[in-house]
């Protein structure tokens, strides 16, 4: 099989994500992400995944690929992504995270909006759920969840002092199974590697993170596959049979 | 004061480390930020959180903390136990919460320090 260079920003959000602006849409996000030069996207709402298919039918005849996903909150309140091949997929997981939802209403004046919102940038709900709350989930039963489900598992933005592995746990914990970890467009691969012990046991990946339409691709990770699948990205991380990361872009 | 004081007088549970309860309590750290409480807590104190994650042994052993306690009744992991017991540090498990529990601690003559 041909194996050639896909630009991936496997961290955005959408109109969903109570702190995601309304500009998130399906439409403009695909937009953006081909005026962009972006190959794969991963779509990671906080706790939820209900704009995953809207997304994915906006990217129709597009030339990009939309893998569903989730940014989980674990117990620890650690950021973890998941990334699937299959929107069935993200929706199980979905479905484990609502029923692990700590409770609470969202309010919309101190969050933001939630807005389920259709392949042509209509409204289709507004989700109550707090989203931007905790789950009951600790870090090792939810990453083990994402892999029995086909998944990959992300540590976020390592190098923020909120939300990340870092932050809460003090340091990279022994038995964390994520695939990667994700640096954000605030820092650089480089400096993490020599300021976090421990980094070495993962591939980093860089993405942006974008809750803006104008974040979008401000960090991506170019692999060299042959298609842009969840198993292929996997080997991609692993260096395995000719698949590898060829660039992390962003950072300062 | 001895951890052992602490125990009785607040009536903690004990899921790691019965056997070191004579260690001193030089004082308290509250956090639930493992990064935070590496930086800031001294060595000797008491530390009050509510992560039950493993990761807060290390934390323990490298501060050199006198112990401890989880809040809000929360039961730390397996794996938090069982290497809380390899590293003999002292676990201990509250109903109350973090501030209910510091107020008490403060009562009975314990401070921050730093």
């Amino acid at each position: 099989m041909m194996l050639r260079a896909f630009r991936a920003d496997l961290h955005v959000h959408t109109c969903l994500s109570p702190c995601g602006e309304l500009e998130m849409t399906p439409k403009a996000i695909v937009r953006t992400c081909r005026e962009k030069g972006i190959d794969v996207v991963a779509i990671c709402d906080h706790n939820s995944a209900e704009n995953v298919v809207s997304v994915r039918r906006a990217a129709k005849n597009a030339n990009l690929t939309v893998l569903p996903g989730m940014e989980v909150t674990t117990a620890e309140e650690v950021h973890v992504l998941a990334i699937f091949n299959r929107e069935d997929q993200a929706l199980a997981l979905q479905k484990w995270v609502y029923e692990h939802l700590l409770p609470g209403e969202n309010d919309e004046d101190l969050f933001g909006l939630q807005v389920v919102a259709n392949e042509l940038d209509e409204v289709d709900a507004i989700v109550n759920k707090l989203l931007i709350g905790a789950t009951t989930l600790p870090m090792n039963p939810l990453v083990d969840r994402i892999h029995t489900l086909g998944g990959l598992a992300v540590a976020s933005h390592i190098d923020r002092d909120s939300f990340s592995v870092i932050s809460q746990l003090g340091f990279i914990p022994d038995d964390l199974a994520v695939d990667a970890l994700e640096i954000s467009p605030r820092a650089s691969t480089a400096t993490i590697r020599m300021q976090i012990p421990g980094v070495e046991r993962f591939p980093l990946i860089t993405s942006s993170d974008a809750h803006r339409l104008d974040e979008i691709g401000k960090a991506c990770t170019t692999f060299f596959l042959p298609e842009a699948t969840v198993g292929e990205i996997r080997k991609g991380l692993q260096g395995a049979e000719g698949r590898k990361i060829v660039e992390t872009e962003g950072g300062l | 004061m001895e951890l052992k004081t602490i125990v009785e007088k607040l009536g903690l549970e004990v899921k790691a480390g019965e056997n070191a309860l004579n260690r001193q309590v030089e004082g308290g750290y509250g956090s639930d930020l493992l990064s935070d409480v590496i930086a800031h807590s001294e060595k000797g104190d008491v530390w009050i959180t509510l992560q039950v994650h493993q990761n807060i042994v290390a934390v323990a052993v490298l501060k050199e903390l006198a112990g401890i306690i989880i809040i809000g009744g929360k039961t730390p992991l397996e794996e938090t136990i069982a290497k809380a017991r390899k590293e003999g540090v002292v676990i201990m498990t509250s109903s109350l919460s973090a501030f209910e529990l510091s107020g008490r601690l403060y009562q009975m003559g314990l401070r921050g320090r730093g």
